[in-house]
């Protein structure tokens, strides 16, 4: 079944974007959401190279579970918004308006080039 | 959220933490999922608008939860449910890649509707986060 697909994905995804985001915020510190940060720009672009894989032209073109595990799952669980949301709120709580401007703005810049990276190697591996 | 750093865990609670995050995540995947399907089933596929609801609804939520399960909250969860409900629910629920990939699309085939789905999505997901926290502070007074 498709659905047990995207728990099994979304559960992987979100035991690495805890350890991942975890492992940063303990290096760089918590003054700015690096964590989330790293974790969605990552996840974009793999998201990219699956959605290469599964477009019309690519080796394995609709393949459902693909979708269901790789991309609704495990990118899916991998990348978060509501902690961005949380974090973003709590910078503008604690008045930091530079870094609430500059999370948006890198999280969304960030995370479309990352996207477009993705599927421009997936395209390239998988000639979708 | 504060937590202990993942190195001073005893193996246990690590193991455990992982497991709670883990059924939160595919729980929240799973309804993300579930969403997703129905929106493309009531509004089809021109706009993402499963996504942009989802996201809306999971920041709001842990906009609330995070502050009525907070040190000067009202309700006491514990470690272990913030970690189920904020990493895993909305965690596993919300979506910055499918987003993304989505945002990309829009930009190149409508690009004032790419525009508006960034736009949208920022503004009310952040409203939604506020707004949570707010009646989350309210119930705390």
């Amino acid at each position: 079944m498709g659905v047990a697909w995207v728990a099994v994905g979304s559960a992987l995804g979100g035991m690495a974007r805890y350890s991942l985001s975890g492992f940063v915020a303990n290096r760089i510190g918590e003054t700015f959401p690096w964590g989330t940060f790293v974790v969605n720009v990552s996840g974009a672009f793999v998201i990219g190279l699956f959605a290469a894989l599964v477009a019309p032209g690519g080796v394995l073109p609709g393949d459902a579970t693909v979708r269901q595990f790789a991309i609704v799952g495990l990118c899916g669980g991998y990348t978060t918004f509501s902690s961005f949301s949380l974090q973003t709120l709590n910078l503008a709580r604690d008045g930091e308006w530079g870094r609430v401007f500059g999370n948006i703005a890198a999280s969304v810049a960030c995370c479309i080039c990352a996207v477009w990276a993705g599927i421009a190697l997936g395209a390239f591996m998988f000639g979708g | 959220m504060a937590r202990p750093g993942i190195s001073k865990l005893p193996p246990m609670n690590l193991l455990v933490t992982y497991l709670v995050i883990a059924l939160g995540s595919a729980l929240g995947g799973v309804a993300r999922y579930g969403c997703g399907l129905l929106a493309v089933a009531l509004w089809g596929v021109t706009f993402p608008w499963g996504t942009l609801i989802i996201n809306i609804v999971g920041s709001f939520v842990i906009g609330g939860f995070a502050t009525l399960t907070a040190p000067d909250g009202r309700v006491y969860v514990g470690t272990l449910g913030r970690q189920f409900v904020m990493v895993g629910l909305c965690g596993g629920y919300t979506t910055f890649s499918s987003f993304s990939l989505e945002t990309f699309g829009l930009l190149q085939r409508q690009p004032l509707a790419g525009a508006a789905y960034i736009a949208l999505s920022l503004v009310l997901c952040l409203l939604a986060v506020w707004v949570g926290h707010a009646l989350a502070r309210k119930v705390n007074e």
